[in-house]
């Protein structure tokens, strides 16, 4: 009789769970999720949030393209949004269900691959620049001759990150180009730029946060937010915002099409939007998030770190690294290739 | 006339044994040549703008890896970034297996000449680093060698050196980890021929009149080769596809075949070169199999 008690009461709490529990399948960048934000959401509204890793956007592409991921969100970068709209991957939001869409700060509104974020809310946003060890150089760290024409100072001590289309970009623009240049003549320059430049780099690297903070390298191309987490772990570590152009991205929260948790997403995009909730996003991936407001709970030491807010007379010189395709992609992995061969 | 009991057993267990390896086949059929298959479809297709493949037939992918055409004045030439890549990789295995097999033999023969227990403790202590994962294995060779590290540290407090050696990202920094990381598998066949080794034919070779080199060359080499080819093989054909170790190591400033093709499927976005290339490299190391075989065939027929 207790056995069958026991039975009948676990059968009815596992179905009481059932109808309170919800679930909802997240796939983002690795360490990227701030689990103190994603423990607030479970617990507000007792849904069981799965994260999942991805390390590029052509991996999340081809897993999501491949059907039947058993995702709900996706969190791919700017260029990637339009891709996955074109092949009918995502559903345009139902702005009603997301209150705290007037949250997104104007100027993140009207973005070229999402006029009026009908299919996207913005994620993390930040640049590609350099980050230098001021006590190897004291010179001028807003270019990107840091890596392309290094002084002598720091020629041997250099890392480039292995990521095409953010040298690529950065070397472009060195030469005089824009992001996803076709023309043959800019491109040749930017071969032979990085073909000369080479000899002087030390590695080929992504592990920036570390071996700058260890003083492993003397001179990186870097992301801002892994720059300013360097610079905590090493004060002489500052970024550069390159004066020739600098490259700009963001990430997107996109609900899938074949989304089972439609209902728990919405919840989740509109939490993130709350301003406190989104610089909370911020304060674990050190990046900033493009929602209005946010600033006043932005932890103290990003509200004046110079990687977030970037300074003004370097705020016209960025520019958003697209995907680039046909030519100017044809022309990237042909380079990439010369230079790492 | 009816067959005997005994026959009929003897039937139905090869039966039995058939159906009963019925599943490892349909497994083996459909887990190894299955995506194999689609490999080699893939590499005759047609590359999408956004990854993936265009169901279009298009012999680009394995031309390209032969020749392709300049970027900038649009004239055919051999690929000779694709043909550098691959001689890095074939060099950097060979080197490995060259110095695995320096570094193996005497280990194993040291081992193969103990007392049992004392043997078993040795072969105990070579296969210890299996239980580590690879990645957590060439972090720590890395931490060794960094510049602020074990050995750079160490050799500076002893006064040997003045300023800190640059290890970490050159070749020799990916050979001092591959030849780690690989040696188990050179020094455990080297050591099962080893210990077949006969120790009396030296002492016949000595009594002959052989010299050490002579008796090392006639008598031991001979003898004890399948050991040093199946090593060799062992240790060459996962040095080709070497990813992590070069990745960590070197720098990632050079690429291995690894590296090459994992950006075909990556950021270069052009599936069917990187599957071109993919079964580019299981022909070459079927070639370096047959090789393995046909040494081990001679081997039985001089037997």
């Amino acid at each position: 009789m207790k056995r069958l008690l026991l039975a009948t009461s676990l059968l009815a709490a596992s179905t009481g769970f059932a109808a309170a529990e919800g679930e909802l399948f997240l796939y983002n960048w690795g360490n990227y999720t701030s689990p103190d934000v994603v423990k607030k959401f479970e617990e507000k509204y007792g849904v069981k949030v799965t994260i999942t890793d991805f390390d590029s956007n052509d991996t999340a592409l081809a897993k999501v393209e491949a059907g039947a991921s058993g995702f709900d969100l996706v969190v791919p970068s700017a260029g990637f949004v339009k891709v996955y709209a074109d092949k009918g991957l995502i559903q345009e939001l139902d702005l009603s269900k997301l209150p705290n869409h007037k949250n997104i700060a104007p100027e993140w509104m009207n973005v070229e691959w999402d006029q009026g974020r009908k299919w996207s809310i913005p994620y993390q946003w930040g640049s590609t620049g350099v980050s230098v060890n001021t006590k190897d150089y004291g010179g001028d760290i807003n270019t990107s001759a840091i890596f392309l024409d290094p002084p002598a100072e720091l020629q041997g001590k250099i890392n480039v990150i292995p990521e095409m289309g953010d040298v690529m970009a950065l070397a472009t623009m060195y030469y005089g180009g824009k992001v996803c240049d076709d023309s043959p003549e800019v491109m040749k320059k930017v071969r032979d730029g990085l073909l000369a430049a080479k000899p002087k780099w030390m590695s080929m690297d992504y592990s920036t946060v570390e071996k700058m903070g260890n003083h492993d390298y003397a001179a990186t191309v870097d992301w801002n937010g892994s720059a300013m987490r360097a610079r905590l772990k090493n004060p002489d570590v500052a970024y550069g915002y390159p004066k020739e152009g600098y490259g700009l991205w963001m990430d997107n929260v996109v609900l899938l099409k074949d989304a089972k948790n439609v209902e728990n997403a919405y919840l989740f995009m509109d939490f993130i939007m709350d301003p406190e909730n989104a610089a909370g996003l911020s304060a674990f991936a050190r990046y900033a998030n493009g929602i209005a407001g946010s600033d006043a709970f932005m932890p103290e030491d990003m509200k004046t770190a110079p990687e977030i807010v970037t300074p003004a007379e370097f705020k016209d010189k960025g520019h958003f690294v697209t995907t680039c395709t046909g030519k100017a992609l044809e022309y990237q992995t042909a380079i990439w290739t010369e230079l790492q061969k | 006339m009816a067959p005997t009991l005994e026959e009929r057993t003897t039937r139905d267990q090869i039966r039995r044994n058939w159906w009963l390896s019925l599943p490892a086949l349909a497994i083996l059929t459909v887990a190894a040549i299955g995506p194999l298959l689609v490999v080699l479809v893939y590499s005759f297709l047609t590359p999408g703008e956004y990854g993936n493949v265009e169901w279009k037939f298009s012999t680009e992918g394995w031309t390209s890896v032969f020749v392709t055409k300049d970027i900038f004045d649009e004239t055919w030439k051999l690929a000779d970034a694709h043909m550098t890549i691959f001689w890095r990789s074939v060099k950097l295995s060979l080197i490995t297996t060259g110095l695995t097999l320096l570094v193996g033999f005497p280990t194993a023969w040291f081992i193969a000449t103990r007392e049992p227990r004392a043997k078993a403790l040795w072969l105990f202590l070579i296969t210890i680093p299996f239980w580590t994962n690879l990645l957590i294995r060439t972090f720590a060779i890395n931490q060794i060698i960094r510049t602020e590290g074990l050995l750079n540290t160490g050799l500076l407090k002893l006064g040997i050196i003045s300023t800190p050696l640059q290890i970490t990202y050159t070749d020799t920094a990916v050979l001092i980890g591959m030849v780690y990381v690989y040696l188990p598998l050179m020094v455990l066949p080297l050591f099962a021929s080893i210990d077949r080794f006969d120790m009396r034919l030296l002492e016949a070779g000595y009594d002959l009149y052989a010299s050490r080199a002579q008796v090392l060359r006639r008598v031991i080499l001979p003898l004890v080769k399948p050991g040093i080819v199946a090593g060799s093989i062992l240790v060459f054909i996962p040095c080709l596809g070497a990813y992590v170790t070069p990745r960590i190591l070197g720098g990632g400033k050079l690429m291995m075949i690894g590296n090459f093709i994992e950006l075909q499927f990556g950021q270069g976005r052009n599936w069917p070169l990187g599957a071109a290339i993919s079964i580019l490299l299981l022909i070459i190391v079927s070639i370096a199999l047959v090789f393995y075989v046909r040494a081990i065939n001679g081997e039985n027929r001089d037997a």
